[in-house]
């Protein structure tokens, strides 16, 4: 049985991803006892899932890589994956939190040496890369997962895959016979960083992201773009894996979109403009990027990068709502059809690949939420004091970028150090 | 150290037993590593290995351990026996996932292991156990500098977790520019429940809420606020800052503080760089910030316009008036708070006259977020009209006419106005910037790259913090006068351990920001207070706990350490010699590397850790035909990219041995010349990108090191070498295939050119 030893003075984050490991080891380091309970096998969330940074052009696995470092080192944080905070009971200063802990079926023995992946033999839909790419039923969800031990797909447990695995672990690290569990303990505050996911492209229906294969969301492009993805970083348009040089972005897929989200999602501009650097890279003159756009939002200093890439000539900036997307059955080009507002012309271009900016979905369920919160319309959790204890951090409070979600998963730390702190005090 | 004693404790599992002579490695161990005990077990990460280890540095005394297993990566949890040095040898990454297993590849990869536990337990002879110096007790007094919105929020947030703050504020009064507003921009989106349609209840604008908060602080017992007071000299250490507070009158104290916020803000962009609009010919073009004031003067009545006080029943807003622009004397940035304040000051006008006309002439409408967008379509709902245009021109002959391209219609036209608002922008109000190169007279720099780079963004040459340090007064800025961060997960990584910026001094933001960045910053100075007074340091070796020392006799004061130090840690004492202060330090080991005469070492890391994994490589004869490779990796990038190299099949020579380094910034020459000395074959060295992109984290270590490494043809060539054996490389984390690819090419350089001549 998996046991967390808190007080009212720990602070639990509900949430492992870029902000909500920000807030755990912000926290952890200033001599606060947090628990970090994330859902996914591993640390990181989102971002591990990125190739690049904008604007650095950067990667997103090196300051992973000192992000986990910090919390291997740090005594202070339990780290709890494959968990779910299923209820939340009490008050600011003393929460009772039940967390659901489903089965790994790998236990702490496991040493990644891969010896289960090389036996087992069913695949499955790789979640990792947003099922562009098969995985194992016995896998390492990315090279730098932390923890870094294996998992067991549920669905070969039973199976003569499950017992192969097991076979093949020499250090008694598989264990079929992992059940579900549940475990409550006390916390005093709760940071709620539960991140975002990508609006789902398939409502956008005139884009025909479920009709069309040379349709695909930005963050499949990203997966696209890493060596480590599913096409080895190559630029292959899904219908036929032919080289994609001709790329359509449509900006506000899915955003500032009554019919969808209402809400500006803030990183699709930077983003399509650190993507249109990948298709450059890849192919030079040879490229040939248009961005259909409203406005493009590159805010403060990112304003640099928005005329970088506007200095290329290989570069289009079409001031359009795009309409519709249709697809050249000869080719299966996707072709975008609209009206450019800079001089009211209509278009009818086809593209190599069309990539849909798609919006940040706050992943804040509110009617599973285990208290009231205050959300606003589009979900994302605002700040009040009626929500006692509990502090969003990150994508949960906002469409933010990273850097910002940084900032405000920090922000949110002092905020739960307050109310330990006040408990602290009490208890003298 | 006459009690060290090194414990060999050897992993059988993840398949070493059965690449490796395991009664082999042992013998290595302590025969050659001179390991007084020696253990194998099947899985030493289990319960039952790290147990045997326990037990064994208790009962055998043991004070240094060498773990005999896999990458320092791994299982960092189970084998951090704080209580003793740990030095690990990394067979499983490092030789067995990297080297082919078939019999004709055992020889060459047993000689590679055996190296890497020789390697181990000579760096663990080398090393000490860390421990803190005690230099800083527990000082929780916080100080922020600039009592605006931002400061405020600093010292309210870390007061109520406990800390007490001194507020130090160059004006007269509390409040900063958000005090000079008629209202705020709404805070939040529409509330859960309002409708997705037209015309529904969208939130307006907010009362500042300024004078509320300049209450609190006031009757705040753990704020003390110092109006009409500067900064007049900052000394110290994180934990142990000591900053004269000089008052307008002339007196100054003297307050001790655990760490520092600087909130300093933001001066309006000044309008008269603007003639093109007007600004200096007719009192009624204005900038947004004087909009704010006739909006306060009216109250919610007619706002009128300056020159002759007529109601205003036009008004044109003309974005980005000054920026985003290459002009000389304009900002290149985007200062992001501008299209929302003229939404909002449309509001002023629609609200109190709906017949009154609102153009604002745009070219991106920037509204993010929630918040953003729903305020973007009040302004909408209330029939502010949005026009794409870009304005050339404000002609101010009796009426302002505004001509301008539409955009949209692809034409010139004008409009007339009763007022024009220039929505200007931010300009961050730093201290001089450290680093800032001089307007050099030589002609040396003359490189031209860098020339977009030169943007003339004037900054206040007025010292903030008057830190009394070796490298200047301030905070150094990264861009255009801000004191920003450069990386985007760790935005409060400073360039002054202990001191963080917060507002807009660091980026151009609305106020919205500048409380959730000053809440951050709160944090950040929280922590470092007890990182200080515990002598752990500061991201990004968060919780280390060694640091750098020197040996004053061999000194020779050449004051490169205290020169290069990436953040400003080292000054000099009266006598000349440098003066470390383990506070400010990362622990990067930069001044390290500079040191030309070797003094300087951490009790963990030193010159002599590295030296001496270089000396205890064994070194095969000419004739064996065996070279041997060194490369240096940065143990955050190049370091865990070869680690993933070897757990996705990448293949590496033989012939290399990979030691760790904290920063290539911390590599000595030395190192590379007693390399040479002893006979390898080729050096590799790999570190972060340099220059304006840096992904070094500790700023300027892997600049440092390939500004060093220029000279290293010269050594060669004094020892008859060819140049192509020592090579420096930018290497990312996500190089995996490159990473190993680039020692493999060494190697083959190295059969092209032949043997190093110097093997004994």
């Amino acid at each position: 049985m998996t046991e967390v030893v808190a007080t009212n003075e720990t602070i639990l984050v509900v949430g492992g991803g870029i902000s909500g490991m920000t807030a755990a080891l912000e926290a952890a380091e200033a001599g606060k006892k947090v628990v970090l309970v994330e859902k996914r096998p591993y640390l990181g969330g989102r971002v591990t899932q990125l190739y690049k940074y904008f604007p650095k052009l950067c990667f997103p696995t090196c300051g992973l890589e000192i992000n986990q470092r910090r919390a291997k080192m740090n005594p202070n944080l339990t780290i709890l994956t494959m968990a779910e905070v299923t209820n939340l009971a009490g008050e600011a200063g003393a929460y009772t939190a039940t967390v659901k802990l489903s089965p790994r079926y790998v236990n702490d023995n496991c040493t990644a040496c891969g010896a289960c992946a090389d036996a087992v033999e069913a695949e499955f839909d790789d979640e990792y890369n947003y099922g562009m790419k098969k995985r194992k039923g016995a896998y390492l969800p990315h090279v730098m997962a932390h923890p870094a031990q294996y998992v067991l797909d549920p669905a070969i447990i039973g199976s003569d895959d499950a017992e192969k695995a097991k076979a093949a672990c020499k250090y008694d690290a598989i264990d079929l016979d992992m059940q579900e569990e549940e475990v409550n303990f006390s916390c005093g505050a709760v940071i709620w960083a539960t991140g975002w996911q990508p609006y789902d492209a398939a409502k956008i229906q005139p884009y025909g992201y479920d009709r069309f294969a040379n349709v695909i969301s930005s963050v499949e492009f990203e997966r696209m773009s890493d060596p480590k993805g599913p096409t080895g970083g190559k630029l292959l348009r899904p219908s036929d894996g032919k080289e994609a040089k001709n790329i359509a972005f449509i900006q506000c897929a899915g955003s500032r979109d009554r019919n969808h989200l209402l809400h500006c999602s803030r990183i699709c501009c930077m983003a399509s403009l650190k993507q249109t650097t990948y298709v450059t890279d890849a192919w030079d003159d040879d490229a040939d990027v248009s961005i259909y756009y409203i406005d493009i939002r590159a805010i403060d200093r990112f304003e640099d990068f928005y005329q970088n890439v506007k200095s290329n000539k290989n570069v289009k900036f079409i001031k359009s709502k795009v309409a519709s997307v249709t697809e050249n059955k000869e080719n299966g080009n996707p072709v975008l059809n609209g009206v450019d507002t800079e001089g009211y012309n209509r278009y009818a271009n086809e593209h190599d690949l069309v990539v849909l900016a798609v919006g940040m979905q706050p992943s804040v369920d509110q009617d599973s939420f285990p208290v009231d919160i205050v959300v606003n319309r589009e979900g994302f959790i605002e700040q009040s004091d009626s929500n006692g204890g509990v502090f969003a951090a990150g994508s949960a409070s906002d469409a933010l970028d990273v850097n910002r979600a940084v900032q405000h998963a920090t922000g949110a730390a002092l905020r739960a150090i307050q109310v330990v702190n006040r408990v602290a005090g009490a208890e003298g | 150290m006459a009690d060290q004693k090194i414990g060999a404790y050897i992993c059988k599992g993840c398949g070493l037993e059965e690449r490796l002579d395991m009664q082999q490695i042992e013998m290595t161990a302590t025969r050659d590593g001179k390991a007084a005990v020696a253990h194998q077990h099947d899985m030493l990460c289990s319960k039952e290995g790290v147990e045997m280890i326990r037990n064994s540095i208790e009962s055998d005394e043991i004070t240094h351990t060498v773990i005999v297993a896999c990458s320092r990566r791994a299982k960092v949890e189970a084998f951090n026996f704080s209580d003793v040095a740990v030095a690990r040898a990394n067979l499983r990454e490092g030789v067995i996932w990297l080297r082919p297993d078939s019999d004709e590849n055992r020889e060459t990869t047993q000689e590679m292991a055996d190296d890497y536990v020789r390697m181990a337990c000579a760096e663990a002879k080398a090393m000490h156990k860390p421990s803190p110096s005690g230099e800083q007790d527990l000082n929780k007094h916080i100080l922020v500098v600039g009592g605006g919105v931002s400061g405020m929020t600093v010292a309210l947030e870390a007061a109520a977790a406990g800390y007490p703050v001194s507020i130090v504020e160059k004006s007269g009064a509390l409040g900063g520019h958000v005090a000079e507003l008629y209202k705020r921009t709404p805070q939040h989106a529409a509330p859960a429940g309002v409708a997705n349609g037209r015309n529904v209840d969208l939130p307006g604008a907010e009362d500042t809420g300024i004078e509320e908060m300049i209450k609190r602080v006031e009757e705040n017992a753990d704020i003390n606020v110092h109006l009409n007071s500067t900064v007049a000299k900052t000394s110290g250490a994180p934990g142990r800052f000591s900053v004269d507070i000089a008052t307008e009158s002339g007196s100054t104290t003297t307050e001790n503080f655990g760490a520092i916020v600087q909130a300093s803000g933001f001066k309006p962009y000044d309008a008269n760089q603007l003639p093109e609009f007007g600004y200096d010919r007719s009192a009624d073009v204005v900038t947004n910030l004087e909009l704010e004031a006739l909006a306060k003067a009216a109250n919610g009545g007619p706002i009128k316009r300056p020159s002759d006080g007529k109601e205003v029943t036009s008004v044109a807003f003309v974005q980005c008036a000054g920026q985003r622009s290459d002009k000389e004397g304009h900002l290149p940035y985007c200062s992001g708070f501008c299209c929302t304040t003229s939404i909002k000051q449309a509001l002023y006008f629609k609200e109190q006259n709906p017949d009154c006309d609102t153009t604002v002439l745009y070219s991106d409408l920037r509204t993010p977020g929630a918040a953003g967008e729903d305020f973007y379509r009040r302004g909408q709902q209330s029939e502010v009209i949005f026009t794409k245009g870009d304005v050339s021109e404000v002609v101010t002959n009796g009426e302002l006419t505004v001509k301008f391209k539409d955009i949209i219609l692809g034409e010139d036209t004008e409009m007339v106005a009763d007022l024009v608002v220039l929505a200007t922008g931010q300009v961050p109000n730093s201290g001089p910037d450290p680093y800032a190169v001089a307007p050099s007279d030589d002609d040396e720099e003359e490189g031209g790259d860098s020339a977009p780079e030169e943007n003339t963004v004037t900054v206040s040459v007025e010292s903030i913090l008057n830190l009394d340090y070796r490298q200047g007064s301030d905070l150094p800025q990264l861009k255009y006068g801000f004191t920003d961060s450069h990386f985007i997960c760790f935005p409060y990584e400073t360039r002054r351990t202990g001191i963080y910026a917060a507002g807009p001094v660091r980026r151009p933001m609305d106020i919205k920001q500048a409380v959730d960045d000053a809440t951050g910053a709160a944090m950040k100075a929280i922590q470092e207070v007890h990182n200080a007074a515990a002598g752990r340091a500061a991201h990004p070796r968060s919780g280390d706990l060694s640091f750098p020392s020197f040996r004053k006799e061999g000194c020779t004061q050449c004051k490169r350490c205290t020169v290069e130090c990436p953040f400003g840690a080292i000054d000099e004492d009266e006598e000349g010699y440098p003066q470390y202060n383990e506070s400010r330090c990362r622990r990067c080991g930069t001044c390290m590397g500079a040191c030309p005469v070797r003094v300087i070492s951490f009790e963990n890391y030193s010159v002599e850790t590295v030296n001496q994994q270089i000396k205890n490589c064994d070194i095969p004869d000419e004739f064996d035909e065996k070279p041997r490779i060194l490369a240096l990796a940065c143990e955050n990038d190049a370091y865990p990219a070869l680690d993933q190299a070897a757990m996705s099949g990448e293949e590496l020579t033989p012939w290399a041995r990979v030691i760790p380094v904290r920063c290539l910034g911390s590599v000595n020459l030395s190192w590379v010349t007693d390399a040479m000395n002893s006979g390898y074959d080729g050096v590799v060295l790999m570190g972060c990108q340099k220059g304006d992109d840096y992904q070094c984290h500790f700023v300027r270590g892997s600049a440092m090191a390939a500004e060093r490494m220029s000279k290293v043809g010269d050594t060669l060539s004094t020892l008859n070498l060819e140049p192509e054996r020592v090579v420096i490389h930018e290497v990312a984390i996500t190089d995996i295939k490159r990473a190993p690819q680039l020692i493999n090419d060494m190697a083959k350089v190295v059969e092209e050119i032949g043997m190093s001549p110097f093997k004994f």
